[in-house]
């Protein structure tokens, strides 16, 4: 089955270029400005979305996580909105993959099948669910990908060789590497360290691979650009759009956060043209 | 005590008795619950722990500093009291206390916490986290982390540390900094993740004592083999005195802790009746309680798969109790297991009940337990009317009640 995730990280790669990934909270700042601000980041040179589904017991995630899910919650937001918020999305946007993000609990509430039915139907196109590890798979692994969604797992620098290998295995669309042992948004990177471990990972397997968790700037986002397939951003945007309160200032927002990061991925693509 | 009847405590003999449950699996599962639901990082630790504690299960070494410590440091075994009086005015089945409010630090959670600090010890660890609710919890890491010389971060929930505030100066007093937590409700389930939270960035130097048989796996497994030493020593205790087992066991169910630990070695006596008492708060249909059993159903919170009190979304809800130690949305895997097994009854008690078995047994048995065990006490009494008098109702008394003398006067409208 084409999957927009597969298909862009393929175009994305074959002209060399690293893909920026955006995550933002549905729901936040505020449930009727979610699709704009999905709009907002892909005209502010996003590649891929991450939505992020809010839930009240975010573990691994920061302070600056959180709080939007807080807030999300707050104001109403529920699963059924966030599918409804990309569905929504859809109608004006049928070619950026999204990615969506979040714990087990309220999916599992609202039933795995039905879950992975209405995304699909919604326009997801992958699923990251991030308290279930693939030893806990067994049962939704095919039912998401029975509807087209690519799991996406995590890979950290805590993991055994014996897991990396088991996940590569079943790694689809990207892998995400969790760039510091911590949570969310978290301490301060030591990028060689990082690119050192993500050309590991590449030569492991043939799922492309994303990295996050504590990328707050441009530079940093260069000096992983060469060793990774994809940046994600997400707590540094998070924390910029918890101000906005119209769908103007949320493209101005988003304009500010991801274009220096975008302008510096595309600086390494043309450094590697040169 | 000699090493030959130390190991005669160990849990890997309790487990090939007869009947007794081999429970969890490898992969930490009670039939569909329990198991290991965390992000990536915490995976390696997890079975880094899996592994130390296998190991020092294996090592009669383990189990006889435990023993030492058990004996001249918590003051263990705690003795069984029959409630003479008590059940003279219930006047039904005779009721039995298991005095876990004697141990040091007044009640059962010290159990855990020597036990999970010598395994902290074992792997090298200098740092102590742990979350509480109550304060108990976090009182008796603060113990054990000051005996062995352990650095100690507390986290609790900010409303708890304007609740709690003696538990807080004490933990102070032992050397703990306590770290309110101010995300989510602000209470126990919140300092949980936010004790995860420091694990994750943590794990090198930092050994995480969770405080009840929740978690991801091994720790259900771990806090019960700990707290197991409460239904062993009462199954010998109950034997040598009266030839004969309880006819019921009854305990307070917020976590699972103590419950898990006098419940577990007694799973296989199918003659000994199992009733769990879980917080009814201002009672079930009020929607202001902590209940997760008796009203609540399957998800996955806190790395484990078990019962949750949620709203329609899968959002996990406020909770409610006059008792903070079982004022929890989720409970131990086990549990959620012997619930839907049948094996052991789960019911209710409303503060009020809570409150007034509180008093019942300070004035008839010159107890005053914890508010938590007061909810085991209530249905203990309950369950004993219905009872024969040659018959027998073991209740778990949990912790002592000097901890909430405060919350129960400001509720009379007493000013200390």
């Amino acid at each position: 089955m084409s999957n927009r995730i597969d298909s862009r990280l393929a175009e994305l790669g074959g002209q060399g270029r690293c893909a920026l990934i955006a995550f933002i909270t549905a729901g936040d700042p505020a449930p009727e400005l979610t699709v704009a601000a999905m709009h907002a980041l892909v005209a502010a040179g996003a590649d891929i979305i991450e939505l992020g589904m809010p839930f009240s017991d975010p573990m691994a995630d920061g302070p600056v996580i959180q709080r939007s899910s807080e807030r999300a919650l707050a104001k109403g937001m529920t699963l059924r909105k966030t599918l409804d918020a990309l569905a929504e999305f859809r109608r004006s946007d049928s070619r950026t993959p999204v990615v969506l993000m979040g714990y087990l609990n309220p999916i599992e509430y609202m039933g795995m099948d039905a879950f992975a039915e209405r995304a699909s139907a919604a326009g997801a196109d992958g699923v990251l669910l991030v308290d279930c590890p693939v030893e806990e798979i067994d049962t939704c692994g095919e039912t998401l990908s029975g509807h087209g969604l690519r799991q996406i797992f995590l890979l950290s620098p805590t993991t055994s060789a014996q897991r990396t290998e088991q996940i590569c295995a079943q790694g689809q669309g990207f892998l995400y590497y969790v760039s510091l042992k911590g949570i969310t948004g978290a301490g301060s990177l030591a990028t060689d360290e990082v690119a050192a471990s993500l050309r590991a990972l590449r030569a492991r397997t043939r799922v492309p691979v994303a990295v996050g968790f504590g990328i707050k700037t441009a530079e940093q986002a260069a000096a992983l650009a060469n060793a990774a397939d994809a940046v994600v951003i997400g707590s540094a945007l998070v924390e910029q759009l918890a101000e906005a309160s119209s769908a103007e200032q949320l493209a101005a927002m988003a304009g500010e956060v991801l274009a220096p990061l975008r302008r510096a991925l595309d600086d390494v693509r043309d450094s590697r043209a040169a | 005590m000699s090493i030959e009847s130390v190991s005669s405590l160990d849990p890997a003999v309790d487990a090939a008795a007869p009947e007794a449950p081999s429970l969890p699996d490898q992969r930490g599962h009670f039939g569909q619950f329990g198991g290991r639901f965390v992000s990536e990082t915490l995976m390696a630790p997890l079975a880094e722990l899996t592994d130390a504690y296998e190991q020092a299960t294996a090592d009669p070494a383990f189990w006889a500093e435990m023993e030492a410590d058990r004996r001249d440091y918590v003051g263990r075994p705690s003795p069984i009291y029959h409630a003479q009086r008590l059940s003279a005015e219930i006047g039904g089945a005779q009721i039995l206390l298991k005095r876990e409010d004697l141990n040091h630090t007044g009640a059962h959670k010290i159990n855990n916490t020597i036990g999970q600090a010598l395994l902290a010890k074992r792997m090298g660890k200098t740092r102590i986290i742990a979350e509480t609710g109550a304060g108990q919890h976090g009182v008796a890491s603060a113990t054990v982390a000051a005996r062995l010389g352990l650095k100690c971060v507390v986290y609790m929930g900010a409303v708890d540390v304007q609740r709690q505030a003696i538990n807080v100066f004490r933990m102070k007093l032992l050397g703990a900094e306590v770290v309110p937590v101010s995300s989510g409700s602000k209470t126990l389930k919140d300092a949980l993740n936010e004790a995860m939270r420091d694990w994750v960035a943590n794990v090198d130097d930092t050994f995480y004592i969770i405080g009840t048989v929740a978690g991801p796996h091994p720790y259900p497994k771990l806090v019960r083999d700990f707290n197991a030493i409460v239904g062993r020593e009462a199954k010998a205790q109950m034997s040598e005195r009266y030839g004969k087992l309880p006819d019921a066991l009854v305990a307070c169910v917020g976590g699972g802790s103590n419950a898990i630990g006098l419940f577990h070695p007694f799973i296989g006596d199918r003659e000994v009746a199992i009733y769990g008492v879980e917080a009814a708060g201002k009672g079930l249909s009020s929607g202001r309680h902590a209940a997760s059993l008796c009203a609540g159903k399957p998800g996955v919170l806190h790395g484990n798969r078990t019962y949750l009190l949620t709203n329609a979304d899968g959002q996990v809800t406020e909770t409610h109790s006059i008792s903070a130690g079982l004022d929890y949305p989720g409970v131990g895997p086990e549990h959620a297991w012997l619930h839907e097994t049948g094996r052991a009854k789960y019911v209710g008690v409303t503060d009020d009940e809570a409150l007034a078995a509180f008093h019942k047994l300070s004035r008839c048995e010159g107890i005053i337990p914890a508010l938590e065990s007061a909810h085991a006490v209530a249905y203990g009494m309950q369950l004993a009317k219905t009872m024969r008098p040659d018959q027998q109702v073991l209740v778990n008394l949990s912790g002592r009640g000097d901890k909430d003398v405060h919350t129960v006067a400001t509720l009379e409208g007493i000013e200390l």
